[in-house]
């Protein structure tokens, strides 16, 4: 009777969580082929136009706007990251109060929503400073939103750079400084690089802090101060028109790629890193 | 001599560089707080801090125009809490496969499908909930719960599994050699064990969902309304903020605002204790 | 001559009094053996000589160490005191980059930025540690490609490369096999004529086949310090003969 008992116990258990594992793979396989069904059959030449109107619905603006604020926003957090990431693996001191606080603005950073990131950048670089709906208050935006994600993974690649480096870099009479730069900092590039790959999801998938900071003009920028939309933009706006639903979806599977693409270079680079480490 | 002072003059340089780079998150973290309260808290002042956060109706066009976002708060709530009834258990359940049931070779295709679900954005969510959600619970709460609670699965099973990867093997073979099975020292033991990290992938879960903006726009509704049943619609916080953002002037446009300051406070209870589960983890 | 000499040197790690009272003096174009059980003081009464516990927080140092008469903590730079007296570590470190430029690490950090002057220090720093025929033909390749011996050896040429008067060793060997030890110690008694050279061992046949004097720690404290024949031979102290017999440690 017992025997049985427990029997039956340890099958519900297996049965709960291979069922809830096959949810998270049919979910998994609907969704991308939900929109690969929906979007490929649409992958029209017209689609990647060079000039965007309202024929052709093409999405190569917004593809190269994408890239443009990616870069942009990755050439102002990246060294802020980094250099943060230095001051505090390297250079704060035990106990010292300012590094507790800085962990803990970076861990509100990090939990800040996108929307109210776009409602701040509007506010701040839109109006404040002056830059209207730009490239740049974008990017600007987008920058602060990746900063701790740069922030956490170039400090933890940092740690883990052996300290017999440090050592032998300070012990032929080496200063901190290029100890860190010459030593430290190029053991670590493939950690920092993971991290940037990371944000650069991040800032291909975002759209909330997008709206009213970069606005949603449809063309290829000429200068950082004029307004743009990056794929995922593109994306809600054809939703929220609701004429061009089926480019929408043609849109998805190249923003789909690009995801792939992105989680496909981080994996190999970390695969890399655990094998020399 | 020369290059010595040089050199000195160097280090102290860049160590100020460092420092300064370091101190940019608490700036940004204190800016976003300013030109938020700054432009938000005169429009609770005027429109009273009580008809604002309790009050049930939102008609900012009509004359007099009221400010009300109490429906707002208690969409946010409401979908937050379906996504978390939802997400929660298939995510924790998942991660209990992951890290302790699957074999390995399906391990390797799920964890970077897995990856795959956490980097697809937002907007494809949305698409995939108005095609796919709606067309069976309409725009309503119930497919706003749904979506959400897909889209924080990533976010669940990550954090759950390495919590589950982290708890020492002994546990589980000393369950094993008390002649429990498999299944059951892993739910008896393995994920007790891990409750301290499991919990904290349920927090980040609730802050993901309350901060999730363009996939439940796209599918719930945006009735500024107070909830009248699981199949109607609701408009949460984020969605008030980024439809009505566009064309909002005056008073309307601060007390928009003010509901990103609303929505900040809730982020920040959220942040704040899931430090003190850390710290507690620890 | 005195390379080194040491009077009321303590050193504190936060509460723990790790150096008591340390008065030594060190002979110049000597080999000097620190021996004695783990946990002695003796690794780190070395990295007080080059100030590598300056890294160290919560180190705190009284007392008096002067390298040439002149007083290391007073305000000297300590990165030249650090280019005069280099060091050489327990497990080989070389940098994760070339051959060549980990023994031009040095004479860089320095300011030599000649293409044919850093050639020709690599060059001299590598036959100087007996390992040029070995990489001569390599030193485009990186350096974790080498033997760990070998490893040890590009270590001892890079902190030649430098030019320095002293060379602190700790435990160079205790991390390789019997040949590439017996190829480092040949080494260091060809490298005795040029430098000081400061050794931690805990190998006492290794102490006795290449160091001139010994000097035994126990507790933090300096128990006996003589030529190592003596110390080896004659003891004067009880302590020491048991460490040596094997009686401890």
């Amino acid at each position: 009777m017992m025997r049985r008992k427990r029997k039956t116990s340890e099958i519900l258990l297996g049965a709960v969580t291979w069922f809830a594992a096959a949810v998270t793979i049919g979910l998994l396989l609907l969704l991308v082929g939900f929109i690969l069904v929906r979007g490929v059959p649409h992958l029209k030449p017209s689609l990647f136009a060079l000039h965007y109107n309202s024929d052709n619905v093409s999405l190569v603006p917004a593809l190269i706007s994408t890239i443009v604020i990616a870069i942009v926003s990755l050439v102002i957090a990246v060294p802020l990251g980094v250099f943060a990431a230095i001051y505090l693996a390297e250079y704060a001191r035990r106990g010292n109060r300012a590094v507790a606080v800085i962990r803990m603005t970076t861990e509100t950073l990090s939990g800040i929503p996108s929307i109210v990131y776009g409602l701040f950048g509007g506010l701040f670089f839109v109006v404040f400073l002056g830059w209207g709906y730009s490239v740049l208050a974008g990017a600007a935006t987008l920058s602060i939103m990746i900063l701790p994600l740069v922030m956490r993974s170039a400090e933890e690649a940092l740690k883990s750079v052996p300290d017999t480096y440090r050592e032998g870099s300070f012990g032929l009479g080496a200063g901190k400084l290029r100890t860190v730069l010459r030593i430290v900092l190029p053991s670590a590039v493939p950690g920092i690089l993971a991290g940037v790959i990371l944000a650069v999801g991040r800032i291909v998938g975002e759209t909330a802090a997008l709206i009213y900071t970069a606005g949603t003009v449809a063309q290829i920028p000429g200068s950082p101060m004029q307004s743009a939309r990056t794929l995922s933009v593109h994306m809600y706006s054809l939703s929220s028109e609701g004429l061009h639903t089926d480019e929408g979806y043609a849109t998805a599977v190249v923003l789909l790629v690009v995801v792939v693409l992105i989680n496909a270079l981080s994996a190999r680079i970390a695969k890399r890193l655990g094998r020399r480490s | 001599m020369n290059r010595l002072n040089a050199n000195k003059l160097r280090e102290r340089l860049m160590g100020a560089v460092f420092f300064i780079s370091a101190l940019v998150s608490i700036l940004a973290v204190g800016l976003i707080c300013l030109f938020l309260f700054a432009n938000g808290l005169p429009a609770m002042g005027k429109i009273g801090v009580f008809s604002f956060l309790l009050g049930r109706e939102w008609s900012p066009t009509d004359t007099p125009a009221r400010f009300g976002i109490l429906p707002m708060i208690v969409g946010s709530l409401y979908v937050t809490a379906g996504a978390i009834l939802i997400g929660v258990p298939i995510g924790v359940l998942t991660a209990v496969f992951l890290a302790r049931v699957c074999p390995r070779r399906l391990y390797k295709l799920l964890k970077p499908g897995v990856d795959l679900l956490a980097g697809i954005p937002s907007v494809v969510y949305g698409f995939f909930g108005i095609a796919v959600i709606v067309p069976l619970s309409g725009s309503s709460i119930l497919s706003a719960c749904i979506l959400l609670g897909i889209m924080i699965l990533p976010t669940v099973i990550g954090l759950a599994e390495s919590a589950l990867r982290a708890v020492p093997e002994q546990y589980y073979e000393g369950a094993l050699a008390l002649g429990a099975g498999h299944y059951r020292s892993v739910f008896t033991v393995v994920l007790p064990a891990a409750k301290s990290g499991i919990l904290a992938a349920v927090v980040l879960g609730i802050g993901r969902a309350i901060g999730e903006t363009m996939a439940v726009v796209m599918v719930a509704g945006n009735q500024a309304r107070m909830p009248v049943s699981l199949l109607k619609g609701v408009r949460t916080m984020t969605a008030n903020i980024v439809i009505e953002m566009g064309y909002a002037g005056d008073l309307h446009r601060e007390a928009l605002i003010a509901t990103g300051v609303v929505l900040l406070m809730f982020i920040l209870i959220i942040n704040l204790s899931l430090s003190a589960l850390n710290r507690r983890g620890k | 001559m005195n390379c080194f000499e040491i009077k009321g040197l303590n050193l504190y790690y936060d509460k723990f009094h790790a150096l008591k009272n340390i008065d030594l003096e060190l002979e110049s174009g000597k080999i000097t053996a620190f021996i004695g059980p783990s946990g002695c003081g003796k690794s780190t009464l070395l990295k007080t000589l080059n100030r590598m516990n300056d890294l160290v927080e919560g180190c705190r140092i009284t007392g008096d160490v002067r390298l040439f008469g002149e007083d290391i903590y007073d305000d000297t730079d300590v990165n030249l005191l650090r280019r005069r007296v280099g060091m050489v570590f327990q497990k080989p470190n070389p940098f994760p980059m070339s051959i060549f430029d980990n023994v031009a690490y040095g004479p860089r950090t320095h300011g030599i930025k000649s293409r044919f002057e850093l050639g020709e220090i690599v060059e001299s720093s590598l036959r100087a540690a007996a390992i040029w025929d070995e990489v001569k033909d390599r030193l485009k390749k990186p350096a974790l490609s080498l033997s760990g011996g070998q490893q040890q050896r590009l270590c001892i040429a890079r902190a030649l490369a430098v030019s320095p008067e002293v060379l602190l060793m700790d435990e160079p060997t205790s991390a390789l096999d019997p040949i590439s030890t017996g190829k480092i110690e040949e080494l260091l008694l060809t490298l005795r004529e040029k430098y000081s050279i400061i050794i931690v061992t805990h190998n006492m046949q290794q102490a006795t086949r290449i160091s001139d004097s010994t000097a035994f720690f126990l507790l933090g404290e300096v128990i006996e310090y003589d030529s190592t024949e003596t110390v080896f031979a004659m003891p004067r102290d009880q302590r020491t003969e048991d460490y040596i017999t094997g009686r401890f440690g």
